[in-house]
Formats: C-alpha cells, sequence, structure tokens
C-alpha cells in the first residue's frame, strides 16, 4: 500500500510538471541539440556539407579574435555582476532591515524601471551618456569641462554601466529574500556577544544572506554575457562582445556551424565560470566564524 | 548598593507603559526570577538590561557600573534567548567560541575554554556538530554555554525553558540549578510558568502591567503573598471577604461571613489594618480539610490530579465554589469544610 502511494505521488508529481517540460522540451531541449549537430557540420552555400567535423571547435578555439571576444564577455559580465551586487546589497539591506512599514511600496518602487522596455533602458543611458548627452552637457554648463568627455559612451564602461542598471532588480529581490529570512535574535545575539555592527555584519549577515547573493550573481552573470543588445547599442567596437559575433554568424555571415560551435563553447565557459564562482562563495561563506 | 541595582525605570513604546517606575535590587550570585503572565513588561525589563531597549527614565548599574549609556555589545551581560538563537551557518564549537573571537585568544586557550564548556553542559564530543542536527535540549545547552563561556557577571535568561516539552523542562529545571551553583555567576530569568520560577529561583518578583508586586523567596511568595493577584497567580486559592473586628498586640479578629469570627497571627494579615477594615482571607485548596463539622457544602466536581483530587464544593451563600484539594475521596458527597486559621491569609481588598 505504502510503496503504491508513494508511486503515485510520483506520478502525480511528473503530471504537474508536464506542461513545463513539454515546454522545455520544445523549446529548450530540442533547439539546443539542433545547435549542436549544426556545429558539427560545414556550411556549403546555403545549406550544409554531408559529413561531421570538429573544424568549427579549432576555429573558434584557435582565432585570438575569438578569444578576446570571450575574454571580454566574461570580463564585462563579471564586472557588470560585481557593481550590481555591491549597489543592490544596501539597497536590499535598507528594504528588509531599515524600511518599516513601507517595504512593499519599496518593493514596487525598486522595481519600476522595469515598467519600460529595455530598449528605452538602454536609450536613455545613451541619452545620459551621450557627446551632447546629460552628463556632458551638464558638466560643460557647469564650466568644469570644456569639451565632451568622449569615454562614457561607446566602449566596455558603457556597456557595464548599461547593464548593471537594467538587472538591479534581479539583484535587490534575491538578496532581499535572503535578508528577510535571517532570524532578528540571531543579530541580537551577535550583538550580545560582544560584535559591534561591522562585526556582526561580517559574521553573521553577510554569510546567512548568502544564498541571496549566489543567486542574484548567477541570475545577472549568465545572461548579460550572452547580451548583444546592449553591447551593440552603447558598446561601440571595443564594446562588442561574443554574442554580438555569434549574431553576426548566423546573420550576416550566413556560418551557421561556426556560430553554433561559438554559442556552445560560450555555454560552456559561462557554466565554468559560474561553477566556480559557486564553490568559490561557499567556501568563503565556510570561513567565517 | 547591590550587584544589579535598577532604580525607577520605566519603558513606553506606543501607548500605556509597558515597564512603569520599576525598582529592583538583585545581589550577587543569586538565582533571580520574574515572574509574570505574558505582556507583564517582564522581558522588556530584561531586555533593557542587555540593552536591547533603553530606558525612557530611570538607571540600570550592574556592579556599580551605570549601564544606561554602554552599547549592548559591551556590556557584562549575556543571553540566553528563547528559542535559544543557535547561528544556523556555525557547528557547535563555533557557536560557543563566537563571543571568544574577539579576545584573540591564544588558539590552544580558546579551544581548552570551549571544551570545558561543552563538559559542563554536559555536550562532550558534540563539537563537530552541525546548528541543524541539534535536538531541542541539546540547543538549549549550547546557548547556555555559549553566553556562559564569556564568563558574564550576569546571565540573562529569557524564558530559557518554554520551548522543550514537559519531561525535558523538568530535568533541565534541576540541571540549570545546579549549573548556576557551579558556575557561581548570577542568573536573572524571566517566565511565565510558576513552577519553573518557585522550583529554580532564590528570589522571585512578580510582575503584572509593568509594576512589580511582590519580591520574596518562592516559599514565601507562596505562604504569604501580599495581595490577590500574587495570590491568585501562584497557585491556587479561595477568597473571602472580611470585616476588622478589633485588633491586639500580636493578633486581628475579623468577621468573615461564612467562616464565622476568626482570628489571625498580625503576621498573617499582609496591611495595616484598623477596626472596621474591608478585608480579603486567602486560603489554600491543600489546607482546608474535609470534617464533621464545619462550613456544610455539596461536591459539585472532583478532579482526580495523581497524588491528589481537586474539589469543587458548592457552599450555601457562596456563588464561587471553595477549592479543596484532598488525598482521599470523602464518603458522601455533602460535607463538611474545616478552615484552620492559621492558614488563613488577610490581604488588602484590592
Amino acid at each position: 500500500m505504502a510503496e503504491k502511494g508513494r508511486n503515485q505521488g510520483a506520478e502525480n508529481g511528473y503530471l504537474l510538471l508536464a506542461p513545463t517540460l513539454l515546454v522545455m522540451g520544445l523549446a529548450l531541449a530540442a533547439p539546443l541539440a539542433l545547435v549542436a549537430i549544426y556545429s558539427l557540420k560545414t556550411q556549403s552555400g546555403i545549406g550544409l556539407s554531408d559529413g561531421w567535423t570538429l573544424a568549427r571547435y579549432g576555429e573558434v578555439l584557435g582565432r585570438a579574435s575569438y578569444q578576446v571576444l570571450f575574454w571580454r564577455s566574461l570580463a564585462v559580465s563579471g564586472a557588470v555582476t560585481l557593481v550590481t551586487l555591491v549597489l543592490a546589497y544596501p539597497m536590499a539591506y535598507f528594504v528588509a532591515f531599515r524600511a518599516r512599514r513601507a517595504k512593499f511600496l519599496w518593493l514596487i518602487a525598486l522595481t519600476i524601471p522595469f515598467w519600460t522596455s529595455y530598449l528605452l533602458r538602454v536609450f536613455s543611458w545613451k541619452i545620459i551618456l551621450g557627446f551632447d548627452g546629460l552628463i556632458n552637457s551638464g558638466l560643460m554648463r557647469l564650466g568644469l569641462i570644456d569639451h565632451p568627455l568622449t569615454f562614457l559612451l561607446y566602449n566596455p564602461f558603457a556597456v557595464v554601466v548599461t547593464l548593471a542598471h537594467a538587472w538591479a532588480a534581479f539583484a535587490i529581490l534575491p538578496i532581499y529574500v535572503s535578508l528577510e529570512k535571517i532570524d532578528r535574535a540571531l543579530l541580537e545575539a551577535a550583538t550580545d556577544l560582544g560584535d559591534g555592527p561591522l562585526r556582526r555584519f561580517l559574521r553573521v549577515t553577510l554569510p546567512l544572506s548568502m544564498p541571496g547573493v549566489i543567486g542574484a550573481a548567477i541570475l545577472i552573470f549568465v545572461p548579460t554575457t550572452g547580451d548583444y543588445v546592449t553591447p551593440t547599442l552603447v558598446g561601440g567596437p571595443a564594446g562588442s562582445m561574443i554574442a554580438n559575433m555569434i549574431e553576426v554568424q548566423f546573420g550576416r555571415i550566413g556560418n551557421w556551424p561556426l556560430g553554433s560551435a561559438l554559442a556552445l563553447v560560450s555555454m560552456v565557459a559561462v557554466a565554468m565560470v559560474a561553477g566556480s564562482f559557486v564553490l568559490l562563495a561557499r567556501w568563503a561563506a565556510a570561513q567565517v566564524r | 548598593m547591590s550587584f544589579l541595582s535598577i532604580k525607577a525605570v520605566s519603558k513606553a513604546f506606543a501607548g500605556p507603559p509597558v515597564v512603569d517606575n520599576v525598582d529592583l535590587e538583585v545581589p550577587q550570585g543569586q538565582f533571580f526570577t520574574l515572574l509574570g503572565p505574558s505582556g507583564c513588561g517582564k522581558t522588556t525589563l530584561l531586555r533593557m538590561i542587555a540593552g536591547f531597549e533603553t530606558p525612557d527614565r530611570g538607571t540600570i548599574s550592574i556592579d556599580g557600573e551605570a549601564m544606561n549609556d554602554i552599547p549592548p555589545h559591551l556590556r557584562p551581560t549575556n543571553m540566553v534567548f528563547q528559542n535559544y538563537a543557535i547561528f544556523p551557518h556555525l557547528n557547535v564549537f563555533d557557536n560557543i567560541a563566537y563571543g571568544l573571537r574577539k579576545q584573540r585568544l591564544p588558539k590552544a586557550e580558546l579551544r581548552a575554554r570551549v571544551e570545558a564548556m561543552l563538559a559542563t553542559v554536559r555536550l562532550e564530543g558534540l563539537g563537530g556538530r552541525g546548528a541543524g542536527q541539534l535536538s531541542g535540549g541539546q540547543r538549549q545547552r549550547v546557548a547556555l554555554a555559549r553566553a556562559l563561556v564569556r564568563r558574564p557577571k550576569l546571565l540573562l535568561l529569557d524564558e530559557p525553558l518554554a520551548a522543550l516539552d514537559k519531561r525535558l523542562r523538568e530535568a533541565m529545571q534541576i540541571e540549570l540549578r545546579a549549573l548556576q551553583r557551579q558556575v557561581g555567576i548570577t542568573f536573572l530569568m524571566v517566565t511565565h510558568d510558576q513552577d519553573e520560577a518557585l522550583s529554580l529561583a532564590d528570589q522571585v518578583a512578580v510582575m503584572s502591567s509593568g509594576r512589580i508586586l511582590q519580591i520574596a523567596s518562592p516559599r514565601e511568595l507562596y505562604e504569604r503573598p501580599n495581595c490577590r493577584e500574587v495570590a491568585d497567580f501562584i497557585g491556587q486559592n479561595n477568597f473571602f471577604h472580611a470585616t476588622v473586628k478589633t485588633i491586639d498586640a500580636d493578633s486581628v479578629t475579623v468577621n468573615a461571613g461564612l467562616l464565622g469570627v476568626v482570628t489571625l497571627a498580625k503576621a498573617n494579615v499582609m496591611c495595616a489594618v484598623a477596626p472596621g477594615d474591608r478585608l480579603l482571607l486567602a486560603i489554600r485548596p491543600e489546607d482546608i480539610a474535609f470534617d464533621d463539622a464545619g462550613l456544610a457544602g455539596e461536591i459539585a466536581a472532583a478532579t482526580f490530579l495523581g497524588e491528589t483530587s481537586l474539589f469543587q464544593v458548592r457552599v450555601a451563600g457562596r456563588s464561587d465554589p471553595v477549592i479543596v484539594s484532598n488525598y482521599f475521596d470523602p464518603p458522601s458527597k455533602a460535607v463538611h469544610l474545616k478552615f484552620p486559621p492559621q492558614f488563613l491569609i488577610g490581604l488588602p481588598e484590592h
């Protein structure tokens, strides 16, 4: 009886999962398999050659220009992740610990930027950072600079700023949730045991909010590595990333096997970086006593 | 000046004061208990001593040192929290060592002190356990060890046994008492459980609505409560209205209605009286005897409690039943009650 009951529970579980599994199968697993197949082919005209080859992977790993793009993508999204976390943590902390009654309002307010379209947000950064944009005209009007600053737009810096702003809420919310879950008695216990505010934060609050920080980091790092809209609009030639190259391969150049190989290699690279980040963060949290 | 000295301390959050002009003196080395129903202000008082709340008025000093301007993390107190507040990301050893790390002790000394404390609370060999793998009783011991290892001048305990089941609670009561004797640190415990207060404490302060009603030893509190609230809160009591007739050098004679005219020892009258004053007489259920003669009544209900039974006796001319506790069931439902005058306590009427 018990055995049957348990099986029935499992069947019900799969039934509940079925819609998700169906969508994941059709929209994720199948295209991914297709990409894997493409990456083992050679483009010939508008079709594919018959044989199988690893030559595309050789191209991806061998060409220095691709490597530059890979490293830049990882560096830019790493910087975006870092900047976002550093900016988001204090905001999440404020809402979780300081905002007493208006918590809900604060949370809504933090998501307001997301009520507009992603493109609009990127364009508004263009207006702020541009050659005759908000910052430059403001500084010139104040007489602080004679010529517009040119390092603001069309470089990796602009990409980092824009993406960090775009993804802020994805960092704030998970960190907020993990901070909110911390039993306030633990903070009092730390104080009672002799910790001032800073030590208490480093020894109790930060380690206990680590799950939220790790979640936020992955939530930002993974999609920003593959972003190509922002680099296209504000990155300029020096700010273009691996996804731009993948887009070009599938689009203008029309070399789908090479694009597929690039996509798979960058996927593996992101997974490896994210995985080692999780391990590192866990290790760091375990060192706290 | 005593060890812990609280003078005219008041605290209000929003609305009426939670702690209202409290004075309290606790001598060094005592097991002192604040007893009261929930919401009486006892936990707020404890938290003010720990520094988590700031008094609106009054002073708190420990060992002669005023505490009002000292932040909680620098006070010579440590606290055992109600739900123990064990750090979930640390194992037992690191939980106990938590409050010592700042002192930068040599590694060997730190280890020795934590191990000694583990032995004191009988958790030898469990230092490596994760916080999530502990039973309720073990969590309580870790919380105690974590606080005591810092050798505080004053240990504060906020309902330390409330989260445990009855059996474990009783065992921990005995252990807690023995532990306090062993370490010699002054313990200040907050509880709403009168049995706990009576069995553990050297002295008990009974609180109600932010005020302290009586400070006395457990026996004194039980046998000679100073007002109706204390008499009612600690154990059970029967109350009778009376009027003072005459006052002698060491006795007071009252007219107590159903009980007739009774003479009380002056020591058993807890307030100043004059002839004609109204008085409230209190007597414990176990002090009332079934007898052949005396106040006639009828048993309305009986509750078997194991070693004794509790009887509700209806008496003509009184709305509340008289509660009587006895070892044996009386032979018939119609009974006579005897009220030995030495057990009657005279209390102010309100």
